[in-house]
């Protein structure tokens, strides 16, 4: 069937099997390989996405029905352009081991900050926890997120 | 996933059109044609090939229709199509539904949801692992006849209350069991038409012979919203879940608990047990037990042992009786302790 796609401020249109979901189109349609497919069941975060700054998952979003504006993490700083803060602020805390479920983080931290729910580390830990890190990176995940917050409500 | 066509419905009208096109299967679950909100359940499930819907009618342009909450005089109405955040967001669901904002906001992951609609979250279905795990030949809710590998198998996190010898799976969620213990009506659309109400609490059903019948709604059936009646009890109401993980994790055992006090004496209690039973269960003795007496640790405990009275555990999961009866005490103790604005 048709679909239509805004991606990083981008329109796409293309044919897809209606089973496909936005995970897949993402990575294997449009090449977009930084979100990344971990469980592809809703368990693990790894695909999170931003629809209309709304974070959702990206391996249970039909691409059909994927209507509004999506940003993935190639979406948040462009080529040549400094990282977008909570970007930098991953990078300077460290907060990664293996890298995998990064761009899955990044883009729930953002929207995190942005829903009021990274008030303290409490608050920050419990509306994460639907990002799982098997390497564990969580306590400067926690810091990332904290380091990055201010700077995010300024940006607006 | 199995092929399946995808339809899009606008108004409800088009979505019942839609979904009585095949309404003689004899559950809704294992209707050829399944609606489709936020996806989080029957994606999780198609994928797995639990469910091989051919049909998935896409109601979220329903959000105008059946996406609102309404703070009425008499209660509050909460749409099907509104999303769990949403919900859990508003402002006169935390002030005055105290259970039901701690009931969303401890259920699965923020994304999670930002997806999943309230109507959808009710309908969440087992996860009984023999269920969801198709190698697995004998499981009734999943192939009615098959019979239950879980009564022999691995089965802690599965049900104590309302089990039977055909399935002892649990009904997982955590909102469905802040609306029975408040009394919610359920508001539901057929086929023909016609909109009924009725008590949540008759929503779904113990499994008995037949588990693969978890509801009492027909195929092309639609839930259009809950009816949350206000009480003097509303305000002091709470819900507490215990997990094996801090968060992001499903009720090993969980209760709500809404109190209508005269000091420490309990005019009015309203108890729903997660995590425990085979459908959200409201525990009807354990509130008698506590209706005119002093509520205390001694008082709460008795009304606890009456709530699990009737509890029958299979292998591992016997632990839960006892976990069950403690998270009980504890939500009523802390409901107890709430400070509640006039």
């Amino acid at each position: 069937m048709d679909i239509t796609l805004n991606v990083n401020g981008r329109t796409h249109q293309l044919g897809a099997d209606p089973r496909m979901m936005l995970l897949d189109v993402l990575r294997e349609v449009l090449g977009l390989t930084g979100t990344k497919k971990g469980c592809d069941q809703g368990q693990c975060g790894a695909c999170t996405v931003l629809i209309d700054g709304r974070r959702v998952l990206s391996c249970f979003t039909l691409a059909a029905l994927a209507q509004g504006e999506i940003t993935t993490i190639e979406g948040l700083s462009g080529e040549g352009e400094p990282l977008h803060p909570m970007q930098a602020a991953f990078v300077e805390q460290d907060a990664y081991q293996c890298g995998y479920c990064t761009p899955g983080q990044i883009l729930s931290a953002i929207a995190c900050v942005h829903e009021g729910h990274a008030g303290d580390e409490d608050e920050i830990r419990e509306y994460m926890s639907g990002n799982l890190c098997r390497c564990a990176a969580y306590p400067k995940i926690v810091a990332a997120v904290k380091q990055a917050a201010p700077q995010l409500t300024e940006r607006g | 996933m199995r092929a399946f066509v995808l339809d899009r419905a606008a108004t409800s009208v088009d979505a019942i059109g839609l979904g009585a096109t095949s309404t003689s299967a004899d559950a809704h679950v294992r209707s050829p044609t399944q609606y489709l909100a936020g996806g989080t359940t029957l994606f999780d499930l198609m994928k797995l090939q639990v469910m091989n819907p051919a049909r998935l009618v896409d109601i979220s342009g329903l959000r105008a229709e059946h996406g609102r909450i309404v703070a009425l005089e008499d209660g509050l109405w909460l749409g099907a199509l509104v999303r769990m955040s949403e919900a859990e967001e508003d402002s006169s669901v935390r002030r005055d539904y105290p259970v039901i904002r701690d009931s969303l906001c401890q259920a699965a992951s923020p994304q999670l949801r930002n997806m999943a609609s309230l109507g959808g979250n009710v309908l969440q279905r087992t996860r009984c692992t023999y269920f969801r795990d198709t190698t697995y030949h004998a499981c009734n809710k999943r192939e009615p006849g098959t019979g239950c590998a879980a009564l022999e198998g691995c089965n802690r996190r599965l049900a104590v209350l309302g089990t039977s010898g055909a399935c002892i799976a649990h009904y997982p969620g955590d909102f469905a069991v802040a609306l029975v213990a408040l009394g919610a009506e359920v508001s539901v659309l057929s086929t023909d038409g016609r909109e009924r109400t009725f008590a949540f609490e008759d929503l779904h059903r113990v499994p008995g012979e037949t588990p693969h019948i978890e509801t009492n709604l027909v195929p092309g059936d639609l839930i259009t919203g809950f009816k949350v009646p206000a009480h003097a009890w509303t305000r002091r109401s709470r819900y507490v879940k215990v997990r094996d993980r801090a968060s992001y994790d499903f009720a090993l055992a969980s209760a709500a608990v809404a109190l209508d006090l005269e000091g420490d004496v309990v005019r009015a209690v309203r108890i729903g047990l997660g995590g425990l039973a085979t459908k959200p269960w409201r525990a009807h003795e354990a509130e008698a037990a506590l209706i005119g007496r002093r509520l205390d640790k001694a008082s709460a405990r008795e009304a606890a042992a009456a709530a699990l009275a009737g509890a029958a555990a299979h292998g591992d999961v016997a632990f839960k009786i006892e976990l069950g009866r403690r998270t009980l005490v504890r939500a009523l103790l802390e409901t107890q302790a709430m400070e509640v604005s006039a």
